[in-house]
């Protein structure tokens, strides 16, 4: 067995706009992904939205430079993650197919194991 | 024996290692011992054994690697699959066209696992430097070990998604074949008779698919007429210049029933409309009595699912014979700066053969040379080099 993080990207402008129906739909569709893939989850969380975010570099002399907002500005932020565990690439797959995300899609990356 | 190892190791790398080391045990012990009488079976074994070796060392130390076999379903598959799914070399193309992986890396992949090409020849088959395919397979091994991909068949639900993948590498497995990108001969039979067998596993597999059904026609029809590609001097000749008395007429007619079933299925897809323009040259009683109209009209049908610029340059050479050298020339023009063909060679080498039938004997000379820089193949070179010569400056 393997596991691998699920992150949920998404257009967080649609989210800005989006009514209480869809809000709680998308809520419902989480609480029936999470009871019907108990066995696979380890763990999950919501994000708040990427302009709560906070991105921390050095600079070419070594110096922290802490700056407002995500690593990396893209149309579809990062706004969740579940850590699954899965036999193979393909169970992930079939796990990650299930997350609710209308307003983008999923990554599933591997989680790496050091000796 | 790649495949059979890797079902053994888990993991692709360990399993090359371990047939090279067959092959450097072979090259010390056959002076000695003599060569085996089967020696493709002594050299799986012996691969097969190292993967062994291999698995114990790795087991004391403990460490857990990631495997693409579990341990469950390597023990079915030895005693009790069907021989189809049993076939390593079935599950390994799967793996290798998993849809985790990009198209190009899927069929690139294939290639180098499962038919053995070099990387060099991969390269070329894909238009691209060999640096850069050797870079693009250790990013492929590289994500199959760690993203874990599975190494078996897909389940009956996944399978026709998985197919149209398997298929492209199928077939340009055996569009290598038919045209070996290097060396002295003009085909390579190894990987033609890789590509048919692949190709009729999958019929089996999907007795429904009608693209299985239209790449089985495609190769049928295409290899049928193989034994007159070359003359006794081993020189290439044109399809014009063949002998179709030759060509095989059981393979010519299984090929165009195929077609026939796999054009019933709507739409029709890419490969059942390339078997349909194979079957129209296949069936002409002669070059000069082939339909070139419908052969376009079956380009133009290609063009609209399968935009591809070498599909087009296919579509102009027959324009060519409809509506003369010029109307080809014109419809080769649009492709001059098609990234896709900066390397390939049958774009100079048409549009030399164009500008000879116009009698623009100094340009298309020229486009000869062209062509000959980009092609590696002994057997086209040769034609080329005689084409050259006959234009006699």
């Amino acid at each position: 067995m393997s596991q691998y993080l699920v992150l949920i990207y998404e257009d967080e402008s649609a989210w800005g706009t989006a009514d209480e129906a869809t809000f709680k739909k998308v809520m419902d569709g989480h609480n029936e992904f999470g009871e019907q893939n108990a066995a696979a989850l380890r763990g999950g969380n919501a994000l708040h939205p990427s302009s709560s975010a906070t991105s921390l570099r050095r600079d070419a002399t070594g110096k922290l430079v802490v700056t407002d907002g995500a690593f990396a500005e893209t149309k579809e932020a990062l706004g969740g993650y579940y850590l699954i565990e899965a036999a193979d690439l393909d169970e992930a797959i079939k796990i990650a197919s299930q997350v609710p995300a209308d307003f983008g899609g999923v990554e599933v990356r591997p989680i790496r194991v050091f000796d | 024996m790649l495949a059979a190892t890797i079902r053994v190791t888990g993991d692709i790398d360990v399993a090359e290692e371990c047939v090279q080391e067959a092959y450097s045990q072979a090259l010390t012990t056959w002076p000695t011992t003599g060569v085996p009488t089967k020696t493709g079976a002594w050299l799986t074994t012996v691969a097969r054994r190292k993967a062994i070796d291999h698995l114990r060392r790795q087991s004391t130390q403990d460490r857990l690697l990631p495997r693409i076999v579990d341990a469950n379903e390597d023990a079915k598959a030895v005693d009790g699959d069907a021989p189809l799914i049993s076939d390593d070399r079935l599950r390994l193309i799967f793996t290798c066209c998993h849809p985790a992986l990009s198209l190009e890396t899927q069929v690139a992949l294939t290639l180098r696992l499962l038919c053995g090409l070099t990387t060099s020849e991969v390269a070329r088959a894909f238009l691209v430097t060999e640096p850069t395919m050797a870079a693009r397979l250790a990013r492929a091994k590289k994500k199959i070990r760690t993203s874990g991909i599975p190494y078996r068949v897909p389940t009956a639900a996944d399978l026709p998604a998985r197919t149209d993948a398997v298929l492209s590498v199928v077939h340009l497995v055996f569009t290598t074949g038919h045209t070996a990108p290097s060396g002295s001969e003009l085909m390579r039979r190894d990987l033609i008779e890789r590509a048919l067998e692949l190709c009729r596993m999958l019929r089996v597999l999907l007795p429904d698919d009608a693209g299985v059904m239209g790449l089985l026609a495609l190769i049928t029809l295409t290899d049928a007429r193989q034994r007159t590609r070359t003359g006794p001097e081993g020189e290439l000749l044109l399809l014009s210049q063949q002998d179709r008395s030759l060509w095989d007429r059981d393979a010519i007619d299984d090929g165009a029933r195929l077609v026939r079933e796999a054009l019933a299925q709507r739409p029709a897809g890419r490969f059942a409309l390339m078997a349909a323009i194979a079957a129209l040259h296949a069936q002409a009683p002669s070059w000069e009595a082939t339909d070139w109209a419908e052969v376009v009209a079956l380009y133009d049908l290609l063009l609209v699912i399968w935009p591809s610029p070498v599909v087009a340059l296919n579509r102009a050479v027959a324009v060519g014979f409809v509506e003369g050298p010029d109307a080809g020339l014109a419809a080769l023009e649009e492709l001059r700066d098609e990234p896709q063909l900066a390397s390939y060679s049958y774009l100079a080498s048409t549009r030399a053969d164009f500008l000879r039938r116009l009698g623009r004997v100094g340009e298309s000379s020229s486009a000869y040379y062209e062509a000959l820089e980009l092609c590696s193949n002994d057997v086209e070179r040769a034609f080329l080099l005689r084409r050259i010569d006959e234009l006699g400056d």
